[in-house]
């Protein structure tokens, strides 16, 4: 670990500001990082992956901690731990796919400690980004992408660059994507709300920005509309290991069907194949209006995979992700 | 004869490490102690050409830098006898002696701090710069050359031949099946990471360690640092897991010495979880070709296996994988071949089952091929070519058991339900499939001392320098001590992991029961002899028994034993046996499998504590499914390093992944392998399990992966 200076904060307008601060004292990276759960942070510090200046500890900050979930709506707040979020009975019922992403996330250990706030920025698991002997264009711009051409079996095969094909490893988002939540973030210039589907950005030519998020930002709530796609919503994973693993492929989806079994509302999202949580629109555009049905399922995942780009050893992704589709499509709508 | 050997008995040191009494080598913190983080060599082959360390020696905390530039010139003696932990030939790294990398995350420097997050800070501000050389890290196999003279008397040559031309055989086999076989470098992740204190006192060195054989640390200090046998002591009471990955003496420990005698304070080293996959062995990644031809009625007329391992550029490791195939069939014409890819990489080394598990992955998927082939029931093919006697220099068995493994364990696991086409079998969606493999391991045993000491309180203390890294030594030898004795357990207590202690072999290879059991009983006969001498025929029972040591005038009565196996291991053919069921459920659209049921039915002689030795079976079973769904090192062939490094991304299983374990011992002996009637079944539980669940899976699929793991990728295309 690189020495670092450690403040907590009580408020959340110390936390942005200390982290304003460091930032106009020292223009340089890595700056400040905020500190909550810290079940990755701390394994990336100590690796040097990450090397901040700063950690500001928000993790006892007053007033973001809190869970509201009914047929209204839901707020969670950036401190809830993972396990409350995923065992609330407003979450459970009115937003399934929240509490079955969460579920597949981690281990009990791993959620009684980790925030949802910060698992939105849960960093890639890419072998070469955890390896400070390795290249990697998103830990050390410019120095190349070894996964490209090498160990890339866990690798994304939607939202790639020629700079970057690091899969974005979290479950959370994904779920969060498919029911159009938004987060509020604070900085030192106030408060401002951002849609999720916004927050992440592809690699292109700068895999080291991840986020939206300027320096110093810091996430305090995420507001989930309600609905009946969210009701009837869920989220399947797809893995090597029977638990306490990252996905190899997961769809979270949200759907509305009509009493004919006409699709009404659908969203879907993919994880464990693609740089950043990963909505479907074509896909939605070709189930709506339309009878769900296996053949319609099979039809409209295939479009899922039209952009995809393989590098190798991740190619099977392709047909997974196409049939944890259809999977995930046929549970959610009563056809499995 | 005996109430406690063949018990059920707890393990007796099961208190101490459920409540954190037990004290592991990191765990011992002698006054004043240091620490130390290793600077580690970021290219696989070259030299450094410049290495700056003053902004390290200038971090806060810091105590020195050593590199090749001022580390001391170690005498490095030549063996006069190479340990049997050691690779066959070359010349074991020489750490911060010279310029030279031979490979990536090799250790080229060390710091010493005050602390941990010192030590590791400082060891990353030291700048180097390297002179780059064409660096072999690809595993080609057309770079394989033949193994050595030295493999060779060891039964691990380049070639081995049983009957006639085993290549013309084949070629006019009735049926044949001609496969390729791969199995990654995988790496043994055991819980504790390995860890060194050493503590240089009046000219004395303690050294704190995890290994499994305390004696061979010493001995390798005496000879690296040229001081006298006397002068180090190595302490290791408990080893938390190991498989193999602490039989030899690795660099750190030196590293931890040298650092200790230059600071002049006891310094710990530790390995972080990245650092064991460089810093120690591996099971090396081996490719095999196995042709099998058969006559008809299934009888074997051709076994032709060939292996090709990896191993390091500067020492020749050569393991067992040929001998599975030389012994579990009778085959009229056999040939094996075995050949080594030396490689920019650290050296493998044994990693439980070494060789056998890697061989029999191979040989028994082959067998299961042949099976389908001939459309005969896999046990059916394995009992038409059971082996009356070994085909490895056509000796008698000392005892064999396979032909019971396989009735009782079909009959447990219930195979009269298999349906013999693939994918005929379902449980809702899921394929299900089941499979089987023959498991063989040597069972061997060496010398071993121990000395039983009545102290004044009446109690027996047992000792040799033996390790216990999870099998249950502690337990089963206190068994043996206390049946021999006829002392009820609380009166007798077993301490092994300190080099002062009666002379054993290393703890591995499935010897420790068989070795260190004779010598407990041998010493504790000897002590009965003592205090029938001295104190009269049953003063260990009298309940004055205390007064009668007094009145001898001495406050302890001691014995020992040197016991050693015969000219049995020459007559005899000494092998453990077993057969491993699988069933497993395949999910048809995205290639996840999933274990439901192994079942595994063993021959491994007299069972000292069957509790103990489950144990074992489901631990190796466990091991096993790893082996065949999830490990494998994702090596990068560019850098030379292991992608995965780390217990996220290299995985083993959860017990969400674990499905019903059953374990049966069908009933035996073998009086003449040891007195004890064991034989060894450490390194056999986890052999067998890999390709009885890779049958499995073809029987639920249809399809036939020849590539460990078995991962959905592997499957997805075929379904």
């Amino acid at each position: 670990m690189v020495p670092f200076t450690y403040a907590r904060s009580s408020s959340v307008a110390s936390a942005v500001q200390t982290g304003a601060l460091h930032i106009s004292s020292q223009s340089e990276e890595p700056g400040t990082a905020f500190f909550a759960g810290g079940t990755d942070m701390v394994q990336l510090m100590r690796e040097q992956v990450l090397n901040p200046s700063h950690v500001v500890d928000v993790s006892a900050l007053p007033g973001i901690s809190d869970i509201v979930a009914g047929p209204a709506g839901a707020t969670l707040g950036a401190l809830v731990r993972m396990s409350d979020a995923a065992e609330h009975p407003g979450v459970r019922e009115h937003y399934p796919v929240i509490a079955e992403a969460l579920l597949a996330s981690a281990s009990p250990q791993v959620r009684n400690l980790a925030t949802v706030g910060g698992n939105l920025l849960q960093r890639t698991r890419c072998g070469y980004f955890r390896d400070v002997a390795s290249p990697c264009n998103k830990r050390q711009p410019g120095s190349g992408c070894p996964a490209i051409n090498g160990q890339n079996r866990l690798h994304a095969v939607l939202g790639t660059s020629e700079h970057c094909i690091a899969t974005y490893a979290g479950d959370l988002a994904n779920a969060l994507l498919v029911l159009d939540a938004k987060i509020r973030i604070a900085g030192s210039r106030g408060e401002r709300q951002i849609a999720l589907r916004d927050l992440h950005k592809q690699p292109h030519d700068t895999p080291h920005l991840e986020t939206q998020l300027a320096p110093g930002e810091l996430i305090l709530a995420i507001e989930i509309p309600s609905g009946a796609a969210a009701r009837k919503s869920h989220y399947l994973k797809v893995r090597d290991r029977a638990t306490f693993e990252w996905s190899i492929a997961s769809v979270a989806v949200a759907l509305d069907l009509d009493s004919f079994g006409v699709v009404r509302d659908v969203r879907l999202a993919v994880g464990g194949v693609a740089t950043t949580p990963w909505r479907l629109p074509e896909v939605e555009e070709a189930l709506h209006g339309h009878v769900l049905d296996s053949g319609l399922c099979r039809h409209a995942a295939e479009l899922a995979t039209r952009n995809a780009v393989s590098h190798g050893k991740n190619v099977y992704k392709i047909k997974l992700i196409q049939r944890a589709i259809v999977r995930a499509l046929e549970e959610t709508g009563g056809l499995a | 004869m005996s109430s406690l050997v063949g018990s059920p008995i707890s393990r007796v040191d099961g208190p101490a490490k459920v409540t954190g009494r037990a004290t592991y080598a990191a765990e011992f913190h002698p006054d004043g102690l240091t620490y130390a983080a290793i600077v580690e060599s970021s290219i696989s082959a070259g030299s450094i050409s410049h290495i700056d360390s003053t902004q390290a020696e200038r971090a806060p905390g810091v105590l020195t830098v050593l590199t090749f530039l001022n580390a001391p010139k170690l005498p490095y003696a030549p063996y006069k006898q190479r340990p049997a932990v050691e690779p066959v030939s070359g010349e074991a790294l020489r750490v911060l002696q010279d310029s030279e990398i031979k490979f990536s995350g090799q250790p080229i420097g060390v710091v010493v701090a005050h602390t941990q997050t010192q030590a590791e800070y400082a060891a990353s501000l030291v700048r180097v710069r390297y002179v780059p050389a064409k660096s072999l890290t690809h595993f080609d196999s057309d770079r394989g050359v033949p193994t050595s003279e030295a493999a060779a008397k060891k039964g691990r040559g380049p070639e081995a031949r049983q009957g006639g031309d085993a290549d013309e055989a084949f070629h006019q086999a009735a049926v044949k099946i001609d496969g390729h076989y791969v199995q990654p470098r995988e790496h043994h992740n055991a819980m504790e990471p390995h860890a060194t204190v050493a503590e240089w006192k009046d000219g004395q060195l303690t050294i704190w360690d995890k290994t499994q054989w305390v004696d061979n640390v010493r001995e390798e200090m005496v000879r690296i640092f040229g001081i006298s046998a006397d002068s180090v002591r190595v302490i290791n009471p408990f080893v938390g897991g190991a498989f193999g990955s602490s039989l030899r003496t690795w660099p750190h420990v030196t590293l931890a010495v040298m650092a200790s005698r230059q600071v002049g304070r006891p310094v710990r080293l530790e390995l972080t979880r990245r650092q064991l996959y460089y810093s120690t062995g591996f099971r090396p990644h081996t490719e095999q070709r196995v042709a099998l031809g058969a006559q008809h009625d299934g009888h074997l007329q051709a076994h032709i296996q060939e292996a090709i391992g990896q191993t390091s550029t500067y020492e020749e490791f050569a393991e067992a994988t040929l001998d599975a195939p030389a012994v579990t069939y009778a085959c009229e014409n056999r040939r094996t071949s075995y050949r080594l890819v030396p490689m920019n990489t650290n050296t493998p080394c044994p990693m439980r089952g070494p060789g056998h598990a890697t061989g029999l992955f191979a040989q028994e998927v082959a067998m299961d091929e042949l099976a389908a082939l001939l459309k005969l029931d896999p046990i059916q093919l394995r009992l038409r070519n059971f082996a009356e006697r070994s085909p490895k220099k056509d000796l008698p068995w000392s005892s064999n058991a396979l032909q019971d493994c396989y009735r009782i364990g079909a009959e447990r696991f219930g195979w009269e339900h298999r349906t013999p086409e693939p994918r005929s079998m379902r449980a809702g969606r899921q394929l299900v499939g089941l499979g089987m493999a023959t498991a063989v391991n040597t069972a061997p045993r060496y010398p071993a001392s121990a000395s039983a000491t009545l102290l004044a309180d009446g109690t027996v203390v047992v000792r040799s320098a033996t390790s216990d890294m999870g099998p249950g030594t502690y337990t089963a030898m206190t068994q043996v001590a206390a049946d021999t004795l006829g002392l009820p357990l609380p009166r007798v207590r077993f301490e092994l992991g300190d080099s002062t202690f009666p002379k054993a072999e290393e703890h591995g290879g499935s010897t420790t029961t068989a070795s260190i059991g004779p010598a407990v009983r041998e010493a504790c006969l000897a002590l009965l002899a003592k205090i029938s001498g001295t104190l009269g025929s049953s003063a260990l029972f009298a309940p004055d028994l205390l007064d009668k040591i007094r009145s001898a005038g001495s406050s302890q009565i001691e014995a020992h034993s040197d016991s050693k196996p015969g000219d049995e291991k020459d007559t005899y053919a000494m092998y453990s046996f077993g057969v491993i069921f699988a069933e497993v459920h395949v999910d048809p659209d995205f290639g996840t499998v999933r274990v439901t049921r192994i079942s595994g039915a063993y021959d491994a002689g007299r069972i000292v504590n069957p509790k103990l030795a489950r144990s074992q079976c489901i631990g190796g079973m466990i091991g096993g499914l790893g082996m065949a769904l999830l490990e494998g090192a994702e090596w990068d062939t560019r850098l030379g390093r292991v992608a995965n490094a780390n217990l996220a991304e290299y995985l083993v299983p959860v017990c969400a992944d674990i499905g019903e374990l059953d374990v049966i011992f069908v009933p035996g002996e073998d009086k003449l392998l040891s007195p004890l009637g064991v034989k060894g079944l450490a390194e056999l539980g986890l052999c067998g399990v890999a390709p009885a669940i890779a049958n499995a899976v073809w029987h639920a699929t249809g399809v036939r992966v020849r590539e460990l793991p078995i991962t959905p990728d592997k499957l997805i295309v075929y379904l």
